[in-house]
């Protein structure tokens, strides 16, 4: 018998071995990310407050837009020599592969987050007015908003032709409501103006049921023709 | 008299269409247990499409497959094996790396059964050579080791024989007819029916998505074969 706790863990454990070893979503997600922060910089180039005013909307673009690569590749890793097949003739849960997807996707884009933050602070002059320790709480929240839709939709595109384009046009409608939470939430945080409590609710609420749709339906998307 | 053993797997009216291309149609068979049926017949024939049916990865477009006399395939997937034409391994992992994942998915414990799934196709277990640098036939060995992992009475292997050495290839017949012996049920699509001569109890000839042919033994694939290369 195949328990969902085990083969979650087995499926992440060999997300993160096939990672290190190519290091092919981790690279191109820090320069990408890299780019997106100098070219903002040049481009914007803002005094200290309207720094804080920006950032968070900057910051979350740019880790939207990153995150795209990391998903993208998630699946590709399953379609090179048909390995999904051997997946789906077994009989372990569909939504153990989700959840370890979802999971690995979301270890990545962190460690890209945790490694970009400090660049987004000396390139913005960033200084933090409200209780910083809340946006560890925004970046989990956001960061689990970002993957679970996109670790979702990248496996719906799998099998169309034009996936790299169809993963940003399913994607990022439906991210509207959490960039929305993120963006406010980091702000708020940022300037101290208001509290961000709303958007984090909002955020834990997007999370809860996005999770729980994708879940429900990620086996039928599995063993689409 | 012995009554006939119930099938292993029956396929009622099963067709399978593209589009508006029927890859199989109207298939209607019945397969005993502890036999080795090959599965002969031309490219775009509907060989691998059967096949990927009877693995549950396709569904018929009309009729129904039955195995172990249930059309429910979740109860089925523990007991059938699947090898493809591609290798369905990770290129970047050792073997082991590979079928430890794969024991995992079928709820087994990686050691020692993995080792010994390795040893068993002729591959040493302690390479730590990644599958990607393998050469192709030693990718299709292992590939059969990863269907055989968990022990499967149902084993349905799309071209085994393709990119293989005739030493291996014989080995790897060998192998299939000690499974057979021990009950299990094989289908092997195939262009080289030499390689099931001593070990295939029936062959299937499919020409156009219908059975064209069902016969004891591969005289007639053989026959065939030897035709097409002269």
């Amino acid at each position: 018998m195949t328990s969902l706790f085990a083969v979650t863990r087995a499926t992440l454990a060999k997300d993160v071995l096939l990672e290190w070893r190519s290091k092919d979503a981790i690279n191109a997600m820090l320069f990408f990310s890299v780019l997106v922060v100098v070219i903002f910089s040049f481009a914007f180039d803002p005094s200290a407050e309207e720094s804080r005013r920006i950032a968070g909307g900057l910051v979350w673009v740019a880790f939207l837009f990153a995150a795209n690569v990391a998903l993208n590749q998630t699946w590709m890793r399953e379609l090179r020599n048909q390995v999904l097949d051997a997946y789906r003739v077994s009989p372990a849960p569909a939504n153990a592969l989700f959840l370890g997807k979802a999971l690995g996707n979301f270890f990545f884009v962190t460690v890209v987050e945790l490694a970009m933050t400090p660049l987004f602070i000396v390139f913005f002059n960033l200084r933090i007015l409200g209780p910083a320790w809340q946006l560890v709480i925004v970046l989990v929240l956001g960061t689990w908003a970002l993957v679970v839709n996109g670790t979702f939709f990248a496996a719906v595109s799998l099998r169309t032709r034009v996936r790299e384009l169809m993963l940003p046009l399913l994607l990022f409608p439906v991210s509207i409501p959490a960039l929305l939470g993120m963006v406010e939430a980091t702000t708020a945080i940022l300037t101290g103006d208001a509290s961000p409590r709303f958007w984090l609710n909002l955020l834990l609420v997007y999370d809860v049921v996005f999770t729980t749709a994708c879940l429900l339906l990620f086996e039928t998307v599995l063993h689409a023709e | 008299m012995p009554a006939d053993p119930a099938p292993v797997l029956e396929l009622d009216s099963v067709s399978k269409l593209f589009g508006r291309v029927a890859a199989l149609r109207e298939l209607t068979a019945s397969f005993a247990p502890g036999r080795l049926y090959g599965i002969f017949g031309e490219n775009g024939a509907g060989k691998s499409t059967l096949l990927r049916l009877i693995a549950g990865l396709a569904r018929p477009t009309r009729g129904r497959i039955l195995r172990w006399a249930s059309d429910d395939l979740h109860p089925a997937l523990a007991r059938m094996g699947y090898m493809a034409h591609a290798s369905l391994l990770y290129d970047e992992l050792t073997a082991l790396e590979n079928l430890r994942y794969f024991a995992g998915l079928y709820g087994l414990a990686a050691s020692p059964a993995c080792e010994d799934a390795i040893s068993s196709v002729g591959l040493d277990p302690a390479l730590s050579r990644r599958v990607g640098d393998y050469s192709q036939g030693m990718r299709q060995r292992l590939s059969l080791a990863r269907a055989l992992l968990h022990g499967p009475d149902l084993l349905l292997l799309d071209e085994p024989f393709s990119n293989v050495d005739a030493g291996s290839a014989a080995s790897m017949a060998a192998r299939l007819g000690r499974l057979r012996a021990s009950g299990k049920t094989i289908f092997v699509v195939t262009h080289q029916p030499a390689h099931l001569e001593a070990v295939a109890d029936e062959s299937l000839w499919i020409a156009a998505g219908e059975i064209a042919a069902r016969q004891p033994g591969i005289g007639a694939a053989l026959a065939a074969s030897t035709g097409v290369t002269q």
